[in-house]
């Protein structure tokens, strides 16, 4: 048997508007349930929709940025089906005339590439949220109702948990970096379903294909994908029955399960929205929108690499984020050495964003205060260690490294004179210390080292003390 | 007395908005009871809208030639804190938080509103029978129906209970209850009126337009809620001229071609007497008339059986009993249970009908052979008349095929009363705007004539209809109730 996993992706993705998709609410997330509706998200008797342009240029971003053809015409269609959150019971969506399609993404998966088609991207509303309450009662917040949706769908191309894992990543970022959704899964701006089964490539014989829902970050989508390969193989090992359905990931127990079975196809009964006007994309459009993207990620990260020689995966970390990776090279280009500001970038300006829960578009510190502070370490004007408490300070208060290390007096002390009465002052306090190191014990001279950073706060110049500490010593 | 009448007077003090206004509402009081044009009738709004009026045009504010005309409003129309019913029990309750554009003008310009009037529920039907709430009568004999669906408010204007009204049209809904009221009746371009805030039947097809007594008042109307709307986005952006001064009295230089379809089988022969006189009149004044073969539009009724059901069936899903409107009382833990019985109790039989041809013809395995090939030769009917107006100004043809029948008559024979609608039906799949004016009676019963021209052409269409008016006196007959 030659049955290999087939993966396809099915992502949505809310986009970063002012207001919905066809009325002027505004598209927030988090306001009081049924506060952010109006006639027409709400689906009212003779409303009508009007779609918004700014989510209509966001699609053809996000086509041009997976190579997308963005369609000359198009138009949105009706999806026919009764639910409590959809107040139409009909959702604006595309159907046979997306708004982009057949792009394509290269994938670096253990250093191999590999192309996945994009199916399409299109455009569509959001619905709304029902909610279920232990007393059996159900209640329904509109608030999400009409915001602008993206879909963008890929081909069943992944063949591994671990590149839906790789592309889900890299499509996030892409989406951070061309503005157009924060694109975050934990709260459900960015939505995944996986579609999975296995195929024997020689005779085509499938496994049932089943859709996974209730995925609500990447690592949970590769988990779920794992498991559900491994459950294709051991149904195809047992001769267990298989069926075409939707399953739920169970994120406690990390397994899927039936959701519905899917005897035939749903019928949606689309067909072309008569309240809407085609859409045609003006061709100087297009090519403005083409001319606006910026560099992203893939580019960007290879540039990294390359002109600061960086390592593939500190790349990888400072460009996961737009901001981050533009901040990365202001620190460089205000004068920083690559390699020390990569690794204060990762080290101790993450993990201060990441205990303060900020974004790197929030830190106080400028990139050039940042170099700055690089700068004092480099000329020994204060220690790395001090440097880090430097940071903190100008983090909480704003103020530059030159400025904390002046109101704290925090300079690394070489004054040699100054240095000298400590070396003493250190000998004369541990006699103990002394007699082991001369007896040839190196370690002992931590313990005089410690008491002079211990009489300066550490501000004592390391190397120097050493230095001293040695030479009194063994003049003795 | 129409509504330039009634302003000519206000304008030379002989009568105020409040006058004119009480007028309405003592006819109202007179022949409500035997007309029932009405489903709810205003008159506090209107006697408030009124005195405002009086004070605007006091102050020589008057925003419009028509502040102060009383007006009926179709309850297909969202009217703020009023009822908005379509006539339907299903929307029995409804209140909407905002008004139509068109409403908003009306409002706007103070229109005093007296009163929302009776429909086909939801606009599906031919004789205002298919109201959930009361039978509207043809003021010209009280046994026979108005027309539909937008029969009370050309019941409302015939009778005199409002000076104009709004009315919309899918398939004839204007034109056709104006034919038999003895009323003038437009259906406007698809695009040149906004559909915003009117409770759609099939959004393709739907248009808002007016009912009045004479052209003239046609024009008013139409002058008063043409134009673009930034919030439908299938409303035009042509700029929208004054339409009254196209109303010269002449049809010089004009040539009329007369659809041989439009005049054959299944028009009453009395009928097509009147209007072949009509035709032949406007002729002798200068109009330049032909024949002209249009055989696409033979197929008009089937297609628009079709497009209108699929188009309904998905525009009145939201009719589910859960935010807003009738729900039913059967207490039920399924969804799918509430939304059923919901929609089953809460539509007439003729809105179940219409819902389940369009879902049927929208389904998997059914979409192309129905829904795609009708579109398809909905294409072929606009070209028709592209063609056509590409060699004629106007088209001529009978509004109906009949004169008014009688209420009951047709209740059991849903063909018969679809084939109402044949010579209508045509003009809104080309998306085309037509007038119905009177032309002349058949045993008592007011007959229409009707007019049509290129998308935008409105101004044609009332320098034609005026022209034929200013030579007859059919629009100063009135009923005798």
């Amino acid at each position: 048997m030659a049955f290999a996993p087939c993966i396809g992706l099915e992502v949505h993705v809310e986009l970063d508007t002012e207001s919905k998709m066809f009325c002027q609410c505004r598209n927030e997330f988090g306001a009081a349930p049924n506060s952010r509706c109006c006639p027409v998200c709400l689906g009212l008797p003779g409303s009508l929709p009007v779609p918004n342009r700014k989510a209509v240029e966001y699609v053809i971003r996000t086509g041009l940025a997976l190579d997308c053809q963005v369609a000359e015409r198009c138009r949105f269609a009706r999806k026919n089906y009764f639910y409590p959150d959809l107040p139409k019971n009909f959702q604006i969506s595309q159907y046979d005339e997306p708004l982009t399609y057949g792009g394509h993404f290269h994938l670096q998966v253990n250093g191999q590439q590999k192309r996945i088609r994009i199916r399409r991207a299109h455009l569509e509303e959001d619905t709304g949220k029902n909610i279920h309450l232990p007393d059996g009662r159900s209640l329904v917040d509109y608030n999400r109702c009409g915001i602008p949706l993206m879909e963008i769908v890929t081909e069943p191309d992944f063949s591994s948990p671990e590149e839906c894992r790789v592309y889900l990543t890299e499509l996030r970022a892409i989406l951070r970096y061309i503005e157009v959704s924060t694109a975050n899964m934990e709260e459900g701006v960015m939505r995944a379903e996986p579609t999975v089964n296995l195929i024997d490539s020689d005779t085509g014989e499938a496994t049932p294909m089943v859709e996974i829902k209730n995925l609500n970050s990447i690592k949970s989508v590769y988990e779920a994908v794992k498991y559900e390969i491994q459950r294709h193989w051991r149904c195809l090992e047992s001769g267990e029955e298989m069926y075409q359905e939707t399953r739920l990931w169970d994120e406690q127990n990390s397994l899927t399960a039936t959701m519905r079975r899917k005897e035939s196809a749903d019928d949606y009964m689309y067909f072309p929205e008569p309240d809407l006007v085609p859409l045609v994309p003006e061709h100087e459009w297009i090519e403005e929108i083409r001319a606006s993207l910026p560099e992203l990620p893939s580019a960007l990260r290879q540039r990294l690499v390359e002109r600061y020689e960086l390592p593939e995966y500190g790349a990888e970390v400072i460009t996961a984020d737009r901001d981050t990776a533009v901040y990365y090279e202001q620190i460089v280009e205000a004068g920083a050495d690559p390699k020390a500001a990569s690794n204060w970038l990762m080290g101790d300006v993450m993990g201060y964003l990441n205990e303060q829960s900020l974004e790197i578009a929030d830190l106080k510190v400028a990139p050039e205060q940042l170099a700055e502070l690089l700068a004092l370490i480099e000329s020994n004007t204060i220690s790395g260690k001090i440097a880090k408490d430097v940071f903190v300070k100008m983090a909480e208060t704003g103020q530059s490294a030159q400025e904390v290390v002046k109101a704290e007096g925090l300079q690394q002390i070489s004054d040699e004179s100054e240095l000298g009465r400590l070396v003493d002052e250190a000998i004369a306090k541990n006699p103990k210390a002394v007699e082991d190191f001369k007896s040839g014990k190196e370690r002992a001279l931590g313990a005089m080292v410690g008491y002079i950073m211990g009489q300066t706060r550490g501000q004592a110049n390391p190397q120097l003390v050493n230095q001293m500490l040695r030479e009194k010593l063994g003049q003795m | 007395m129409t509504a330039h009448e009634v302003t000519e007077q206000i304008a030379a003090g002989q009568l105020s908005a409040q006058e004119a206004t009480e007028a309405c509402l003592s006819r109202i009081e007179a022949v409500e009871g035997q007309v029932n044009s009405f489903v709810t009738v205003t008159p506090q709004h209107a006697r408030e809208q009124a005195a405002q009026a009086d004070q605007k045009i006091a102050a020589g504010e008057a925003s419009n030639t028509l502040t102060g005309v009383a007006i009926g409003i179709k309850e297909v129309m969202c009217t703020e804190g009023l009822p908005s019913t379509c006539s339907s029990k299903m929307l029995e309750s409804f209140v909407p938080p905002y008004d139509a554009t068109v409403v908003e003008c009306s409002r706007d310009a103070l229109l005093p509103m007296v009163g929302k009037t009776n429909m086909d529920e939801f606009a599906m039907g031919s004789s205002t029978e298919n109201s959930a709430f009361q039978v509207t009568r043809n003021p010209w004999n009280l046994d026979c129906v108005p027309g539909g669906s937008s029969g009370g408010s050309a019941a409302a204007v015939a009778a005199g209970e409002a000076f104009v009204a709004l009315g919309s049209d899918t398939g004839g809904s204007i034109r056709q209850p104006a034919a038999l009221c003895g009323i003038v009746g437009l259906k406007p371009t698809y695009g040149r009126v906004s559909r915003y805030g009117l409770i759609a039947y099939a959004s393709s097809l739907d248009q808002i337009g007016p009912l009045t007594k004479d052209v003239t008042d046609c024009a008013l109307v139409m002058n008063l809620i043409s134009g673009h709307d930034p919030l439908d986005a299938t409303s035009a952006e042509v700029p929208v001229p004054d339409y009254t001064q196209h109303l010269t009295g002449s049809v010089d230089g004009l040539k009329a071609g007369v659809p041989v379809q439009l005049l054959g089988e299944g028009i009453d022969p009395q009928v097509r007497d009147c209007v072949q006189a009509a035709i032949d009149q406007l002729q002798d004044m200068g109009l330049e008339c032909e024949e002209v073969q249009m055989p696409h539009i033979d197929y008009s009724l089937p297609v628009y059986y079709i497009i209108a059901p699929a188009e309904c069936s998905s525009n009145l899903a939201r009719f589910d009993g859960v935010r807003y409107g009738y729900r039913t009382p059967t207490e039920t833990d399924d969804i799918n249970e509430l939304f059923s019985h919901t929609r089953a109790e809460g539509f007439g039989p003729e809105v179940r009908l219409r819902i389940m041809l369009g879902t049927y013809t929208l389904s998997a395995g059914y979409y192309d052979a129905y829904y795609l090939k009708a579109l398809k030769v909905r294409t072929l009917i606009k070209r028709d008349f592209d063609q056509a107006f590409a060699k004629y100004d106007v088209l001529l043809s009978p509004t109906s095929p009949t004169v008014a029948f009688k209420i009951g008559e047709r209740a059991d024979d849903p063909l018969a009363m679809k084939l109402a609608d044949i010579c209508t039906i045509p003009v809104n799949l080309a998306g085309i705007p037509a007038i119905s004016i009177p032309c002349g009676f058949v045993e008592g019963l007011p007959v229409g004539l009707q007019i049509m021209a290129g998308p935008f052409a409105e101004e044609k269409i009332l320098q034609v209809a005026y022209a034929y008016e200013q030579a007859n006196n059919w629009h100063k007959q009135r009923p005798a109730l």
